[in-house]
């Protein structure tokens, strides 16, 4: 009986060595932890819980059948961050490049549909080198059952990507169909076709790290969400993250006790508006102090900078933030920003967090570029998915609302439950001096009447108080009170229950 | 009395002043700029006047523009604060002229001690030592020589038309003498065109210690004994204390009486101060008479207990000084910070923008016995402007030794929360600590000789460091509690929080174990040791007032990836708490080095580039101009460091840029 208790023991640690010390050694000498060791990281201490730790591939092509290591190339589980479950499958690099195989991409799928079934968030860690070459299209076949996967999963569980390695061609639409994306700087990369391909192809010379690296992701394209210094980080940023988000489309936004004042008063926002309308100013300092404890995790820091998405807590609890940010193009809405924007509002509308928008929107950005690229459907995606979200939806306007864009920002139209503005505001068609140039086409040559006319359309529209008399502002509150009122509006709509008409499903203009 | 007094200043000394007045009952008036129309003053003046355009020429120091407001409103008498138009002769007599009073010296005393070459006459006739030296026209080098040899070496051998260190030459014998008459002379005509050379005492170890004078109509005049100002950075002070570290009582008297002569030889009225340059013999000799209130003049009331805008407001009105010169003891120990909107890690650029938090120390009597100050103009959510002096507020603290009232400043600062600019908050925290400021062996030379390289944080002594460790590993405990308390954990297996720690801050590695019980934890060192900590501090809140073995300890929290970044004591530490695991896999992350900054020009605001200057491939000398950046509707000029070649532009005009974007690269 020991001998065989003893031979588990045996097998288990053949198991957790992978590809044995020499490569776990190589890893390291990346700047790399293994799959093991990342885990360790996600989890709570102690709480993972290993499935299909023995599994082997079932290859027999190229002398394959000679090499069938315990796990082959990936580990899967459960355990909790925080006491809370989640589900994980991290690719071991050190197992044949943690390439997929049929039988690896069984134990993705496995813990998949157990994380659908029991409720709780798939954390992906990818660092493989591709499809496994020796299994053909089986292999080919496992990547599209992870697929099938991610899309039944999504919007039942969040699911989230981390890029610690290579994730190259087929593989990357797997993370790509996830909520959230994170890759690690310098030691990740991502992309359809590498540089050898692109070279022999257009014969554009790139490096990987140019092509795919995390801060092309980051900044030049939207496929990534965020990036971090080293895999230690982005581990326990992603534990922060989990501490944000439900664990399904079944529960609300978690709660945590919080110590911040509910009704706490911030004087300095009274000041935030510069006296100068085309001055800018930093929209984050109204987020960071609305938030409990001025915590507040961005989405998409790095890329359309003229919105704000992430996750801040009022009273504990998760609420999902979109902000227009005078700092960057004037915050105007243009292609970018709105997919962005659309994009964050529908996970949190799938997944019952709460929306908070402030808005500051002189328009929409002008322009052949943004024509020919198709802003009309870009922007209105963004309006389309304010408009189909039912959760909790608290609009406060500090500065422009102007135009069709107005309406975009989670207006009262758009099923608005508070929509508040400061004082501030300016709730218009747009601006007085565009507005005039139209209106009064005739006296454009006398700058004296124009100027009268200007000042009347400013006196008349620069406010909140037309939108105001017509219902389309609830209130116009002090900007100091700003964190008080949002929490009571959202207090108030703990119990919100709103649905939509049937359908399949809609036909966003994607 | 006055009724109503206006104040022709603005920022913190106006509404220094305003305090004063309210608490004699007097009405006060307030006048401002654009720029001002929300500023501090401004709220605290019973009214105001708005007087122009933000810069200062065309509003503060518009002589018509203050009359007129002072007509507007009826006040009877100006204190014109420091700076703008307090030391402006025609501004007195504008007054004189409008029978309004001015609140500081008559006009005669301004003018005689404005110029530099009629007060030092003054003085020396009026039995004031001054810096021994020749100011007529020195022949050749013989005569240098002759006249150095009377003098005393060593000697400073000056360019009549210098500056900037140009055609200055410090000679310790008759033939550096020789020499240096004819090098200063050589360079003098080349650089200024004007060969005119003079000749004085070079003081050595040189302390700026100045002695504050009181006196009324009708004859009497006081000392309040000095203050000493020698950390300064370029000439321009940053901490001054009073007492000096450095007077006894008898050279304390003599300059006290010669200041008072000096003030009575110029029918001196009002406050004032005489200046003076003393050497490391104690020998002092008079520099200038500043003929106002001056900037750290705070310090003396706290040793003194006088209030000096008071009492500058009394003599104006004619009354008498209430005390005698024998009346006026030491009382303590004082110190004063100029906190400046200076970025000291960024060779102390001035810094603007939007106070997004300012949060000072709580003024009056501390727990510890001694007093805090904080003289300010600034309110959070307010704008330090760029047309203005960059000082935010003057922090003082009191104690009964020099020792304690340092220890209640480095409290003081440690509390002092400022944040949406850069500032010199960490540079004199820093200050605060270091040995020779601490011993009082310092020189008008302070900064330059210790901090040559300029100011990169200050470095912590292993003591305070393990006393960092114990407090960010206790509240790491309980940070990390809370989050476990998160809604939806699976029953009976939740995550549980352990008591070993690795904290790693400032390169070093502390293994602890916490034990942690109703009022606080102890945590225990591996190699030893051990501190007590309590505190009252939640997740969240950016300033940590922590007890550790019963002294305090103040620390400004942010939050990083898996710990804290912590300000203290002029030190910004990434601090990390880990388990004994997570810390031994961090181990393994490799440490990515800053890119070299050197060899880039960094956008240093957020701004519009409006002209990139130079092309790829070009060489740019040192201070050529290389881009031009726009914010807050201002063009900056940025200009090479050193000399170099541009490899790479990453901008163009047009492009909008944040803060320490890459604008060109440097071969």
């Amino acid at each position: 009986m020991k001998d065989i208790l003893s031979e588990l023991e045996d097998r288990r640690a053949q198991a957790r060595l992978g590809g044995g010390q020499r490569r776990i050694d190589a890893q390291h000498a990346r700047g790399k932890l293994t799959a093991r060791e990342r885990i360790e990281l996600l989890l709570d201490e102690g709480s993972f819980e290993e499935f299909d730790m023995f599994k082997a591939h079932r290859c027999v092509d190229f002398g394959m059948q000679e090499d069938r290591p315990s796990g082959d190339g990936v580990v899967t589980g459960w355990g909790t961050v925080n006491g809370r479950m989640v589900y994980v499958f991290s690719q071991d690099f050190t197992v044949f490049g943690g390439s997929l195989s049929e039988t690896h991409a069984e134990k993705i799928c496995k813990i998949m549909d157990m994380a659908v079934q029991n409720g709780a968030p798939v954390i992906g860690i990818n660092d493989s080198g591709g499809a496994r070459i020796q299994e053909g299209v089986a292999s080919l076949a496992g990547y599209a059952e992870v697929f099938q996967r991610n899309i039944m999963a999504s919007g039942v569980v969040p699911q989230i990507s981390l890029i610690m390695g290579p994730c190259a061609g087929g593989a990357v639409y797997s993370p790509a169909m996830t909520d959230f994306i994170f890759m690690v700087k310098d030691s990740s990369y991502m992309f359809v076709t590498g540089p050898d391909v692109v070279k022999t192809v257009t014969n554009e010379v790139v490096t990987a790290e140019q092509l795919g690296g995390a801060s092309t992701h980051t900044k030049k394209s939207p496929v990534a969400e965020g990036a971090y210094e080293n895999d230690v980080e982005a581990l326990a940023e992603t534990r922060r993250l989990i501490d944000f988000l439900p664990l399904s489309n079944r529960e609300k936004a978690p709660v945590r006790p919080f110590f911040d004042d509910v009704a706490r008063i911030e004087e300095s926002l009274d000041t935030l508006i510069p006296a100068n309308p085309n001055q800018p100013y930093d929209m984050k300092e109204l987020i960071v102090k609305v938030a409990d404890e001025g915590d507040f995790f961005e989405i998409q820091k790095d890329f359309a900078g003229n919105i704000i998405t992430g996750f801040i807590r009022i009273e504990g609890q998760t609420v999902g933030v979109v902000a227009n940010q005078p700092m960057v193009l004037a915050g105007c809405l243009d292609i970018d920003s709105s997919r962005k924007a659309a994009r964050f509002v529908r996970f949190c509308d799938a997944f019952e967090i709460p929306i908070l928008t402030f808005v500051d929107v002189p328009g929409f950005l002008p322009g052949t570029g943004q024509e020919y690229g198709g802003v009309i459907k870009h922007g209105a995606k963004l309006l389309f998915a304010y408009g189909e979200a039912t959760v909790p939806k608290v609009t406060v306007i500090t500065r422009k609302a102007y135009g069709g864009a107005y309406d975009v920002m989670a207006s009262k139209h758009l099923r608005g439950d508070f929509n508040y503005a400061w004082p501030t505001a300016e709730i218009a068609v747009m601006g007085a001096k565009g507005a005039v140039e139209i209106l009064y086409r005739s006296e454009l040559g006398d700058p004296d009447k124009i100027a009268v006319r200007t000042r009347d359309y400013e006196d008349r529209f620069a406010n909140p108080f037309v939108a105001a008399e017509k219902g389309f502002i609830d209130e116009v509150i002090q900007p100091r009170s700003t964190r008080k009122r949002v929490a009571r509006a959202f207090a108030s709509l703990r119990s919100k229950k709103l649905s939509n008409p049937w359908k399949k499903h809609d036909n966003i203009p994607l | 009395m006055f009724k109503k007094i206006l104040i022709a200043n603005r920022g913190e000394i106006a509404c220094r002043v305003i305090k004063s007045a309210q608490k004699m009952g007097i009405r006060t008036v307030a006048v401002y700029s654009d720029a001002d129309a929300h500023a501090l003053h401004v709220k605290m003046a019973d009214e105001a006047v708005h007087i122009g355009p933000p810069p200062a020429n065309q509003s503060y120091i518009v002589i018509d523009k203050i009359m007129d407001a002072i007509r507007q409103t009826g006040a009877e008498a100006v204190h014109p604060g420091y700076g703008f138009l307090s030391e402006n002769m025609k501004f007195a007599e504008a007054l004189e002229k409008e029978g309004v009073a001015f609140i500081g010296p008559p006009s005669p005393a301004i003018e005689s001690m404005g110029d530099k070459i009629t007060s030092k006459k003054i003085a020396q006739e009026a039995g004031v030592s001054t810096v021994p030296g020749y100011m007529g026209l020195i022949e050749d080098a013989d005569e240098a020589v002759k006249i150095s040899e009377e003098i005393g070496f060593p000697v400073m051998i000056k360019a009549s038309a210098g500056g900037g260190g140009k055609g200055m030459r410090i000679a310790w014998n008759a033939e550096e003498a020789r020499e240096g008459f004819q090098s200063s002379k050589n360079e003098a005509a080349n650089s200024f065109g004007d060969d005119r050379i003079f000749i004085e005492k070079f003081v050595t170890q040189p302390r700026h210690i100045e002695i504050q004078v009181l006196a009324d109509k009708h004859g009497n005049c006081v000392y309040l004994h000095e203050r000493e100002c020698s950390i300064q950075r370029r000439n321009q002070k940053v901490i001054e204390e009073a007492p000096s570290p450095f007077l006894d009582e008898a050279t304390r008297k003599a300059m006290g009486e010669q200041a008072c002569a000096l003030a009575k030889a110029v029918g001196y009225t009002s406050a004032g101060t005489v200046e003076f340059i003393v050497d490391g013999d104690k020998n002092f000799y008079f520099l200038e008479m500043n003929t106002r209130l001056q900037v750290e003049h705070p310090v003396t009331e706290l040793i003194t207990g006088v209030d000096l805008v008071e009492q500058m407001i009394r003599v104006a009105d004619g009354e008498k000084l209430p005390f005698t010169q024998k009346d006026l003891k030491i009382n303590g120990w004082a110190i004063e910070n100029r906190l400046y909107a200076e970025d000291p890690y960024r060779n102390f650029l001035p810094s603007i923008g939007r106070l997004t938090r300012y949060r000072p120390p709580v003024e009056g009597p501390t727990d510890r016995g001694g007093i805090v100050r904080n003289d300010t103009g600034v309110y959070e959510g307010g704008e330090i402007s760029m047309y203005y002096d960059p000082m935010i507020a003057k922090l003082c603290t009191w104690a009964p030794t020099r020792a304690e009232a340092i220890e209640e400043m480095r409290l003081a600062l440690d509390t002092f929360e400022v944040e949406g600019i850069g500032h010199n908050l960490p540079f004199v925290g820093a200050v605060m600590d270091h040995p020779r400021f601490v011993s009082g062996d310092i020189t008008t030379a302070f900064i330059a000789e210790e901090y040559p390289e300029g100011f990169q944080g200050a470095v912590l002594d292993e003591e305070l460091l393990r006393r960092i460790a114990a407090a960010t590993a206790a509240m790491n405990r309980v940070a990390e509690i809370r989050r476990t308390r998160i809604s939806g954990r699976l029953g009976n297996h939740e995550r549980h929080v352990g008591e070993d720690w690795v904290v790693s801050l400032q390169g070093q590695d502390y293994a602890v174990k916490i034990a942690a019980d109703r009022d606080g934890a102890t945590v225990s060192f591996a190699g030893g040791g051990k501190h007590r900590v309590t505190s009252d501090w939640t997740p969240g809140d950016p300033l940590a007032r922590l007890e550790v073995d019963r002294d305090p300890l103040v620390l400004k929290v942010g939050k990083i990836p898996s710990g804290f970044r912590i300000r203290c004591r002029g030190a910004d530490l990434k601090v990390h708490v880990r388990t004994p695991r997570q810390a031994e896999l961090a181990q393994l992350m490799p440490e990515k080095l800053p890119p070299d900054t050197s060899k880039f020009l960094l956008c240093p605001m957020p701004g519009l580039i409006v002209k990139i200057a130079v092309e790829e491939g070009q060489e740019v000398q040192e201070g050529q101009a290389l881009a031009t950046v726009e914010a807050m509707k201002m063009e900056n000029i940025l200009r090479a460091e050193k000399r170099g070649v541009v490899s790479k532009i990453n901008a163009a005009a047009g492009d909008s840029l944040r803060v320490d974007d890459v604008i060109m690269e440097f071969e």
